[in-house]
């Protein structure tokens, strides 16, 4: 069982009304602009389960768009987020889904595009408390929860990257706390998702892109 | 490395070393946390800070709730107290007030602490503004007495739940209620096992409350379950403090309330299906959703 802070009892501090449909939508939105090289210029929530219900009463909307903005659970601009959205040309639309329900509950797709046109779709669920967890990146399963520093590294999947991967972390001594690795098919795009107990440094990125086989990197710490 | 994994751990822990529930938990926050005692003082008092403003805010100026359900309501009670003098007196009186601004607070995207919950985050701030306005007691030992409401809460989220969708609203205005109850006895100079007590009676008092919020909102009831939660706590307090024991440990009735909590049936574990949420007139009233 992982430790319980007096933090977690009293906390999050966040912007009401619900830890699951607003603090929760907010990190989820908050961890989905890490993965993307911004500015954001469009931004599409798909909701679903009591997300697609009741995210106006919860300002699930605007806790997910402030998110996005990157604004954290406590950040009070949270309310205004959609004229903040407008004032700085960020696109954005809800579609709930109410007919797919073979989901977790409090669940969203965040559908982003950047300003070169790139786009990138994560999932989230928001599991009470505050508590997350990214199960999707563009398509392929995956599981982490941005309670960890983490790094996503997009891969092709052949051998040696995971051990370039683990090998760079080593020279710079970062400690390894978890680290998966998911992909679509064999030799295609895969995922190496590593979380660390350190912080872990912006010039990463740099040495892991050494390895051609290497598509992408994100480093995403709250 | 002090830690513990229940009530009857952290009582070992307080007698043996002569300690206070609040400076165990601190002392666990530091060692089992990795963290130091000035990062863990000063963080609560940034959770002090924002309970008072969250509590005080709507008085001055109150707000509708998104879903449109409350707002207004710490104001008529503070006009009240004013005019007739609280019928509760005194702590209660305020208690009830800052406990449902708390939760306009929170119903109008406002900034608040969960404590443990965002629906139950209006009964601890609640009785220890109350309280320091009633007893005169300072920041500090307000916020000394919010690290012995965090170690009831830390054993119920442990070994039982805070979930409303798993054990009812007795699990989030329950608890709540409990570590409210501890805090203010500890604050009035209860032992470490007096504590227990009026945690242990607030959940019995509580046992078996649902968790049926109107439209699936966090408004109503819950605004006025946070009044009535702030009522259980002090009451507890005042049994406890007046030499009452309870029969039954603090560990058995987190077991009681867990297992009442998962009989339950879905419908009065925050579905809106069941409860006051489907109450004719609930389903008929006029909100902007």
């Amino acid at each position: 069982m992982s430790f319980i802070s007096v933090f977690d009892v009293l906390g999050p501090n966040m912007i009401g009304p619900s830890s699951s449909h607003t603090a929760g939508a907010a990190i989820i939105g908050y961890l989905a602009q890490k993965m993307i090289n911004g500015p954001i210029v469009k931004v599409a929530f798909t909701l679903y389960g009591s997300f697609a219900k009741t995210y106006r009463g919860h300002g699930t909307d605007r806790a997910l768009l402030g998110g996005v903005m990157g604004f954290r659970t406590d950040d009070v601009r949270i309310r205004d987020s959609f004229q903040i959205a407008k004032d700085n040309g960020i696109e954005f639309s809800f579609i709930p889904n109410e007919t797919e329900t073979e989901v977790h509950p409090n669940t969203v797709d965040v559908k982003m595009v950047n300003e070169q046109g790139h786009q990138m779709t994560i999932r989230g669920e928001s599991l009470g408390g505050g508590k997350v967890r990214i199960v999707r990146i563009n398509g392929v399963d995956v599981d982490f929860s941005g309670e960890y520093s983490a790094i996503i590294v997009v891969q092709q999947d052949k051998p040696g990257v995971v051990a370039h991967i683990t090998q760079t972390l080593s020279n710079i001594g970062i400690n390894i706390a978890f680290m998966r690795l998911f992909r679509e098919k064999k030799g295609q795009i895969a995922y190496t998702i590593v979380e660390t107990d350190d912080v872990l440094p912006e010039n990463l990125s740099q040495y892991l892109r050494i390895n051609k086989n290497i598509h992408d990197t994100m480093i995403v710490q709250l | 490395m002090t830690d513990f994994k229940n009530a009857t751990e952290l009582l070992m822990l307080c007698i043996d070393e002569n300690l206070k529930i609040s400076e165990v938990m601190m002392r666990r926050e530091i060692e089992a946390g990795e963290t130091t005692r000035e990062i863990s003082s000063s963080r609560m008092h940034r959770a002090w800070e924002i309970m008072r403003q969250s509590a005080l805010g709507p008085i001055e100026t109150p707000v509708r709730s998104i879903g449109g359900l409350i707002g207004g309501e710490a104001r008529k009670l503070t006009r009240y107290q004013k005019e007739h003098q609280g019928i509760c007196g005194g702590v209660v009186s305020k208690g009830i007030t800052y406990a449902m601004a708390v939760l306009e607070t929170n119903a109008s995207m406002g900034l608040i602490v969960a404590a443990p919950t965002a629906g139950s985050a209006g009964i601890v701030p609640g009785v220890m503004l109350a309280m320091q306005e009633e007893y005169g007691f300072s920041d500090e030992q307000i916020v000394e007495a919010l690290f012995n409401a965090g170690a009831i809460g830390y054993i119920a989220m442990r070994n039982a739940t805070v979930a409303g969708a798993v054990g009812g609203c007795q699990a989030e205005v329950g608890v709540a209620s409990a570590m409210a109850a501890s805090a203010a006895v500890e604050l009035l100079g209860g032992t470490p096992q007096q504590c227990m007590d009026a945690a242990s009676t607030v959940l019995t008092n509580m046992l078996g409350l649902v968790c049926d919020p109107v439209h699936g909102l966090v408004e109503y009831p819950c605004q006025n379950r946070n009044a009535a939660g702030v009522a259980n706590a002090l009451i507890a307090a005042e049994m406890t403090m007046a030499g009452i024991t309870q029969l039954i440990p603090l560990d058995e009735m987190m077991d009681t309330m867990y297992v009442v909590g998962k009989r339950m049936p879905p419908e009065l574990r925050e579905t809106a299906l069941g409860g006051c949420a489907v109450a004719p007139s609930a389903c008929a009233c006029c909100c902007n959703l």
